[in-house]
């Protein structure tokens, strides 16, 4: 037993602790390239199609027991399964002598392809599509078919990562825990984890191959693994829970410094349901209410009348706490079905966020229009801002249109580092701003926040990072005007010292972050988290920042990691 | 051989839920139904993947057709859900 014990390191990007026995999620097995060819293509076609209809019925077993938001993914899953086009495809290339998982593999590939090229919705299938040929694929070589397997007890999962169709599916009541040996602090498994308040550490390199059931315990806060640990790490992993809890138990009320200086302890939702949720907690307000649930997913836009609804109720639920809300964040990766620009090779550098909202005013418009009748009908304390502004002419350009509605205050997000450096002359044509640390992260160090083994370039910690954020911090000062964070650096409750350091007066992020963050912040004084942020921007890299950082902060700081 | 010719209804297009609705109403018949989108090649009208693949949109004309018994009551049920704004209801 106590001889196996070893540890592993990753990223913690969930806090909370979990031991239990390991789970593993497959990665999909890939069609060999070594395959047999085809000799004999009608008894290969009648194995296509009783695996086709043993996956179609799989998928329909499933979709019977789902949830609201997995069935009708599950659904499409299992007709494009009984799809008698498909079983055809896949005759044709198992004529031509394919081997048999490389035939299904060719044949869907030709699907995905015309999927692709017609864009919006139909690119969007091509997800469920590979799916299906993942299951195919799997039960013809004979394998269990890829995906979060039934845990029959309290378990911690492991993956290479996990798509976000799985981490939907998952059930808080038996997931202890999630490890990912590939993803990032960004990643939708950690935002999803964070959420859900399940401790979940990512960029764990050699957890794949801990063997199946082996009891693991974990700390999501520091990113420690105790592969096979001892009582006396139990313990430990019970004692340090308990000081957390401890730490955290005073914490209500509005945030502040030890020495009273307030800091917004802000939440962001996505709908009025989150808001309905969020607003009977102890919250400020909203730091951002991200409007593109509302058209996601959805073949139409939503018309004024629909938005003016939704918006009222969210206002209504806040009463007179603030609500930050940011317009149609859309663009090439979140593709809309009714505002479609076509492909663009590099998403990410597209025309995103403000820069479709330009090319399709008439989808700002009556965003704009619908949140002006919500506040004159609520009288809320609404904020209205932009994404992705990058210049003081898109600022003053989106500030025009919000002010001609009626709306009472605009800012912009600042996720664009030439917004960040000419901070003073977009935030004076704005009331204020907010940093989106994630994509201010991907932008400054040219690296995909999707791209997990890039974890390093995005640690928020990088000092050109935090650089780039005082600019930003420095800008509104002069101004008067005042820089929020967003952003998943919010969160981390010694990250959040050193922002407030910079001069950031609200900072916002998930719900289950609060509590630490709120104690953190009653154990410093302003000009300690002053001298932080001077102590983080000095040092070479963003461990050294850190480490620094946490030798200054108050011991107690440590258990809130 | 029946065939009927029908401007799609759904204000969506013939995709996601009116095109699953299509393709099991088709199923149901029993009988081999094929579709078309003008001058396109017809494709099974029981296959998801075709259907979805044609890309027809709100007003787009198709052409149904289909072979042997039954097959002039199966077109008439298809085209009467075509006619519909399936997404709508």
């Amino acid at each position: 037993m106590s001889e196996l014990r070893r540890l592993l390191t990753g990223i913690g990007v969930s806090p909370g602790t979990a031991v239990g026995p390991l789970v593993i999620v497959s990665p999909p097995p890939l069609a060999p390239a070594d395959e047999a060819p085809t000799t004999d293509p009608e008894a290969a076609a009648v194995k296509v199609r009783e695996t086709l209809a043993a996956v179609a019925a799989g998928l329909t077993a499933k979709a019977a027991v789902a949830d609201a938001h997995a069935k009708p993914i599950l659904e499409a899953g299992a007709m494009m399964a009984s799809d008698p086009g498909l079983a055809i495809a896949i005759d044709g290339k198992l004529q031509a002598g394919k081997g048999i998982t490389n035939a299904v593999t060719a044949a869907v590939e030709e699907y995905c392809a015309m999927f692709e090229s017609l864009g919006g919705y139909m690119a969007e299938r091509v997800t469920d599509l590979k799916d299906v040929r993942d299951r195919t694929v799997a039960r013809l070589l004979g394998q269990p078919e890829p995906g979060v397997p039934e845990l029959s007890e309290p378990s911690i999962l492991a993956a290479h990562d996990l798509a976000p169709a799985e981490t939907a599916t998952l059930n808080v009541e038996t997931c202890l825990g999630i490890i990912t040996a590939a993803g990032g602090p960004t990643s939708h498994t950690a935002i999803l984890a964070a959420q859900l308040g399940i401790p979940a550490v990512v960029q764990a390199a050699g957890i794949l191959e801990v063997p199946l059931s082996t009891i693991v315990a974990f700390d999501g806060g520091v990113g420690e693994i105790i592969v096979d640990p001892t009582d006396d790490d139990k313990v430990q992993l019970a004692e340090r829970k308990a000081r957390r809890a401890k730490a955290l138990a005073g914490g209500t009320g509005k945030g502040a410094t030890k020495d009273g200086h307030p800091v917004a302890l802000l939440v962001n939702i996505g709908t009025a349901d989150d808001a309905r949720k969020a607003a009977v907690k102890d919250v400020e307000g909203v730091g951002l209410f991200r409007s593109e649930f509302l058209f996601l997913d959805r073949e139409t836009a939503p018309t004024v009348a629909e938005q003016t609804a939704t918006y009222i109720e969210v206002f209504e639920a806040f009463g007179d706490r603030r609500v930050v809300i940011r317009t149609l964040d859309a663009g090439a990766d979140k593709p809309l079905a009714f505002a479609d620009l076509g492909h663009e090779d590099n998403p990410a550098l597209g025309r995103r966020g403000i820069r479709l909202g330009a090319i399709r005013t008439d989808l700002l418009d009556d965003q704009l229009e619908a949140l002006a009748a919500a506040y004159k009908a609520t009288g809320a304390d609404v904020r209205v801002m932009a994404p992705m502004i990058a210049t003081r002419q898109e600022a003053r350009w989106f500030a025009e249109k919000v002010r001609a509605v009626g709306l009472p205050k605009v800012g912009v997000m600042i996720e664009v580092p030439a917004a960040a450096l000419r901070a003073f002359d977009v935030l004076s044509e704005v009331d204020f701003a907010s940093l989106g640390t994630n994509d201010l992260g991907q932008y400054t160090m040219a690296a995909d926040r999707m791209q997990g083994e890039l974890a390093t370039l995005l640690d928020p910690w990088q000092p050109a990072l935090l650089d780039i954020i005082a600019y930003a911090c420095d800008g509104g000062a002069r101004t008067g005007h005042p820089v929020g964070v967003c952003g998943e650096a919010g969160g981390d409750p010694a990250l959040a010292l050193v922002l407030v350091g910079m001069g950031s007066p609200a900072c916002r992020w998930h719900r289950a972050r609060f509590p630490a963050v709120r104690t953190a912040l009653s154990l410093h004084d302003l000009v300690r988290c002053q001298q932080m942020a001077a102590a983080a921007r000095a040092a070479q890299g963003p461990v050294e920042a850190k480490r620094i950082v946490l030798e200054m902060a108050d011991k107690i700081l440590l258990d809130l990691l | 051989m029946a065939s009927r010719q029908v401007a799609i209804g759904s204000s969506v297009g013939l995709h996601a839920r009116p095109a699953s609705m299509f393709v099991q109403a088709a199923t149901a018949t029993g009988v081999t139904v094929t579709i078309a989108k003008d001058g396109g090649n017809p494709v099974d009208a029981r296959s998801i993947l075709g259907v979805m693949a044609m890309g027809a949109k709100n007003g787009d004309v198709v052409t149904l057709t289909a072979e042997g018994d039954g097959a002039d009551a199966a077109l008439d049920s298809l085209v009467a859900l075509l006619e519909r704004d399936l997404d709508a209801e």
